[in-house]
C-alpha cells in the first residue's frame, strides 16, 4: 500500500481519457465578435428577422455588461474577440442511413462507446448529436412524431416551430440574465429542442451528446425543454471533448418550462476536457440552467461533474405555481487544478413548494470545490419547504472544499432546512478494503461511489452505469 | 503455516514490538492475552501489512512466502483475515457489493473467474446464517449504523465469506454482551479445520471459554513472556498479569 500522499498525487495525476482530436473540414466564421458576425450567424442558419433581433439586442446588453468576479475561482479571462463563433462540420449529403455517415465520425462515436447503432438497439435511447453546434443526426424522430413529441436540433426548431420558440424562448432565462447567458443568447448557434404535448408521457429517455470539436470555437448551446400541462419527460445531457491546450468557453443555456401538472427530469454527465496536470488547457464551463414550474409542476436536475477546468454552474427552478417542486441531485469532482463553483438556485414563489438541495462535491490534487447555493423564499410563498444538503470529501491536504449558502426567506411560514458535512476519505477506510483483497484502486471507486450513490440513484439506469465508470476514470491512476 | 521470527516494529520512532517469535500450524488456534499497551494490536496490524509500523528486524514467512514483502491487499488475498477491533464503516456501500467486489478480487489473483452470483447468493445465505445475521444487515451499508455487536458479528460473516487460511481476531469480544459472545464464538467455531488457523487476541479469558485455544501466549512490553496450553487463561484470570510482570522484571 502506498503512502496517502503518493497515492494522492496518483490520483490526481490521472490522464484525461477521451482527449482526441477529429479531423473533420469545417465551415467557419472569422474570428470576433460584432454586429456583423451576429449577422452572418444568423443569415448562416435562415433565421426569421425577429431571432436576429433577439440576437442584436443581446449583443447589445452584453457589450455593457461586465464579467462576473464573485464565484470563488479565477483563471485568466478570455479574450472575446479571438474567438470563432460559428463552426460547423461540412454537410456531405442527407443521409439514409448509417451506413452513409462520415467513417470518422462513426470512429469518433466509437471511442467515445456511444455507436448509434448500438443506441439504437438499446432500450429506447433517442440521441440527437450535437457536434460543434450543428446537429448530425437524429434517431427515433419518426416515433416521437407519432406521439406529437418535438425533439430536434434548436436550428431545425426554429424553421419548423417557429411559434414555440418564440414563445419560450429567454422566458426563463433573460437574455440580460448576466454576462454569459447574454453572450449565448447573442451567439448560439444550435443545441437542442424539446416539446411534450399536454398529458403526453414521453416513453423513452431523450438525449443529448455535446462535443467540442474544432479548435478555438466556443460552444455555446441553447436549450429549450416545454413540458405542457400533465406531461412528462426524462432527458439526458453527456459530454465529453477532445484535448486542447488553448481553454475553451463553453456557455450554454438551459431553459425548462414545467406547464400545471407536469414532470421534467433533467440529467447531465459533464466531463469536458479538465486541462493536463498542470492545470493547462481545459474547458471554462460557464452555464446557465434554469427551469419554471407552474401549478404542482416537478423539475429535477440531476448533474455528474468531472471535468472541465473552471466550472460556474447553478441548475436553479422557479417555483411559480402553487405546490411545484424543484430537485437538486449533484456530484461534483474537481482535481489536479480544476476548479468549480456551482449549487443550485431556489426560488419560491407559490404557496406549498417544495425543494431539495443533495450535493456531493469531491476534492482531490489542488483543486477547488465551492457549493454556492441560493434558497430563496418569496413573500407569498406560505408553507415553502427547503432541505438542503451539501457534503465535501476531500483527498488530500491540498485542495479545498467551501460552502456558501445564501438562504433569503420572506415568509415566517416557510421551513428551510440546511445541512453540511466536510470528511476526508479514511486510511482506516482504504485499509479496510485492502485487507478484504481489493487493490487501491478498486477501494476508492467503492468508497466514492458508495459516498455518491444518493446522486447516482437518482440517473436513468444506462447513465448510472456510465456516471460510475466516470467517477472512476476520473479518480484512475491512484494505483502505479 | 506462519512463522514469526524476532519480530521487531516502531511507529514514528517508538518500538512496540521487541523481538515475537511465534509459529502457528494449520489446524491450531493461538491466543494472545496481555495487559494493555502491550503491543497486541499492533501485532495484528503489523501481520495484516499497516503501513504506519516499521518494520526493523526479524521475518514473518507464511506459506513459505516472505509475508513482508507483501502488499496489504496481496496478504489478504494469500489468505490472511484480519478481524477488526473497530470495524470501519462504509457510507452507500452496501456490504453485499463489499463482499462481491472482495471475493472477485480475490479469485482474479488466483486466476479465477467471477463467482457466479448464484453461488455467491446462496454463501451469502449460508454465512450469514453461521452468526445469526439479519438478512437485511447483507444489504445495508457495511457497518453503518450497526451496533457494536453487529459490527463484530459481520467481521465473522466476512471471515466466513471469504473463507482465509489465517484468522487474526482482534479483540472480537470487546464490547460484545453474553449473547453476541456466543453466537461470535460459535461462527468462529465452525469455520474451524484442519486447514486453516487463528490467533485470538484478547484482553479477557471469557472468549477462551468459548474459542477453546490450544496455546496460550502472554505478550507483554513488546515480547511474548510466557506461552502455554489453555489452562495459562485460567490462571491469568485468577492472577493477573502482574506476577508475570514480576518474573519479567526480574529477568531483566
Amino acid at each position: 500500500m502506498a503512502s496517502e500522499d503518493e497515492l494522492l498525487a496518483e490520483v490526481t495525476s490521472s490522464e484525461y481519457k477521451y482527449g482526441f482530436y477529429t479531423n473533420i473540414e469545417s465551415d467557419k466564421a472569422p474570428k470576433g465578435l460584432n454586429e456583423d458576425i451576429i449577422r452572418l450567424i444568423s443569415a448562416k442558419k435562415n433565421e426569421p428577422e425577429w431571432l436576429l433581433e433577439y440576437r442584436l439586442s443581446a449583443l447589445k446588453a452584453w457589450q455593457e455588461m461586465i464579467e462576473p468576479e464573485w464565484a470563488h475561482i479565477s483563471y485568466p479571462k478570455p479574450n472575446f474577440q479571438d474567438l470563432h463563433y460559428y463552426s460547423a462540420p461540412k454537410p456531405k449529403k442527407v443521409l439514409d442511413s448509417l451506413d452513409d455517415a462520415d467513417p470518422e465520425l462513426l470512429e469518433m462515436y466509437k471511442k467515445l462507446g456511444i455507436s448509434i447503432d448500438e443506441q439504437k438497439k438499446l432500450a429506447g435511447v433517442a440521441v440527437d448529436i450535437v457536434m460543434d453546434s450543428v446537429s448530425v443526426k437524429t434517431t427515433f424522430q419518426d416515433k416521437l412524431y407519432e406521439l406529437g413529441i418535438i425533439f430536434c436540433s434548436f436550428s431545425e426548431a426554429v424553421q419548423k416551430h417557429p411559434d414555440l420558440v418564440r414563445k419560450y424562448l429567454g422566458t426563463v432565462v433573460p437574455k440580460t440574465d448576466n454576462f454569459y447567458a447574454a453572450l449565448n443568447a447573442a451567439v448560439f448557434t444550435d443545441g437542442s429542442f424539446c416539446y411534450i404535448p399536454k398529458g403526453v408521457r414521453c416513453p423513452m429517455e431523450l438525449s443529448t451528446y455535446f462535443r467540442i470539436n474544432e479548435a478555438n470555437t466556443g460552444q455555446f448551446e441553447r436549450t429549450l425543454v416545454i413540458a405542457d400541462e400533465g406531461s412528462y419527460v426524462s432527458y439526458l445531457e453527456g459530454c465529453t471533448a477532445p484535448m486542447r491546450d488553448e481553454n475553451q468557453l463553453h456557455a450554454a443555456v438551459v431553459e425548462l418550462v414545467a406547464l400545471n401538472n407536469a414532470e421534467i427530469k433533467y440529467s447531465t454527465i459533464q466531463n469536458w476536457y479538465p486541462g493536463n496536470k498542470e492545470g493547462k488547457g481545459g474547458i471554462y464551463n460557464f452555464v446557465t440552467k434554469r427551469g419554471l414550474c407552474e401549478t404542482n409542476a416537478k423539475i429535477s436536475w440531476t448533474q455528474v461533474e468531472t471535468g472541465s477546468a473552471v466550472t460556474w454552474k447553478y441548475p436553479g427552478c422557479i417555483l411559480k405555481g402553487d405546490n411545484s417542486i424543484g430537485e437538486f441531485y449533484s456530484v461534483a469532482v474537481t482535481a489536479n487544478h480544476q476548479q468549480a463553483d456551482t449549487g443550485s438556485k431556489m426560488i419560491h414563489v407559490g404557496k406549498n413548494t417544495k425543494s431539495t438541495i443533495i450535493s456531493k462535491g469531491i476534492s482531490a490534487g489542488v483543486s477547488n470545490n465551492s457549493y454556492r447555493g441560493l434558497v430563496n423564499i418569496g413573500k407569498k410563498a406560505t408553507n415553502a419547504r427547503n432541505f438542503t444538503q451539501c457534503d465535501s470529501l476531500l483527498m488530500g491536504d491540498k485542495c479545498g472544499a467551501h460552502t456558501f449558502p445564501y438562504i433569503e426567506v420572506g415568509n415566517k411560514t416557510a421551513k428551510v432546512e440546511h445541512e453540511a458535512t466536510t470528511s476526508k476519505i479514511g486510511e482506516d477506510q482504504i485499509f479496510y478494503c485492502l485487507q478484504r483483497g481489493m487493490d487501491e484502486q478498486t477501494a476508492i471507486g467503492l468508497i466514492v461511489n458508495g459516498y455518491c450513490k444518493e446522486i447516482l440513484n437518482q440517473l436513468p439506469m444506462e447513465f448510472a452505469v456510465e456516471a460510475q465508470k466516470l467517477l472512476e476514470i476520473s479518480l484512475e491512476g491512484s494505483v502505479g | 503455516m506462519i512463522k514469526i521470527e524476532n519480530l521487531h516494529a516502531s511507529i514514528d520512532g517508538q518500538p512496540i514490538l521487541k523481538g515475537i517469535n511465534l509459529e502457528v500450524k494449520p489446524g491450531e488456534v493461538h491466543a494472545i492475552m496481555g495487559p494493555n499497551g502491550s503491543g497486541k494490536s499492533t501485532l495484528a496490524s503489523v501481520l495484516a501489512g499497516r503501513e504506519e509500523y516499521e518494520i526493523t528486524e526479524g521475518s514473518v514467512t507464511f506459506e513459505g512466502k516472505d509475508l513482508l514483502e507483501l502488499g496489504a491487499e496481496d496478504r489478504a488475498r494469500e489468505g490472511i483475515f484480519l478481524a477488526f477491533q473497530y470495524p470501519v464503516e462504509i457510507p452507500g456501500v452496501s456490504n453485499i457489493n463489499f463482499l462481491k467486489t472482495a471475493i472477485n478480487e480475490i479469485r482474479k489473483y488466483k486466476g479465477e473467474e467471477p463467482m457466479p452470483a448464484k453461488d455467491f447468493l446462496k454463501r451469502v445465505k449460508e454465512k450469514s446464517a453461521l452468526v445469526e445475521l439479519d438478512n437485511s444487515l447483507a444489504s445495508r451499508s457495511v457497518n453503518e449504523g450497526f451496533s457494536g455487536g453487529e459490527k463484530k458479528r459481520n467481521e465473522i460473516f466476512q471471515m466466513a465469506m471469504l473463507d482465509p487460511k489465517l484468522s487474526i481476531l482482534d479483540e472480537t469480544d470487546s464490547g460484545l454482551d453474553i449473547d453476541a459472545l456466543r453466537i461470535v464464538a460459535n461462527g468462529v467455531n465452525k469455520l474451524k479445520s484442519a486447514d486453516n488457523a487463528s490467533i485470538v487476541i484478547t484482553h479477557y479469558q471469557r472468549l477462551l471459554d468459548y474459542i477453546v485455544p490450544d496455546f496460550v501466549h502472554v505478550l507483554y512490553n513488546g515480547k511474548i513472556i510466557k506461552s502455554g496450553p489453555k489452562e495459562l487463561a485460567l490462571e491469568l484470570e485468577e492472577k493477573g498479569y502482574d506476577w508475570l510482570k514480576k518474573e519479567e522484571a526480574l529477568e531483566v
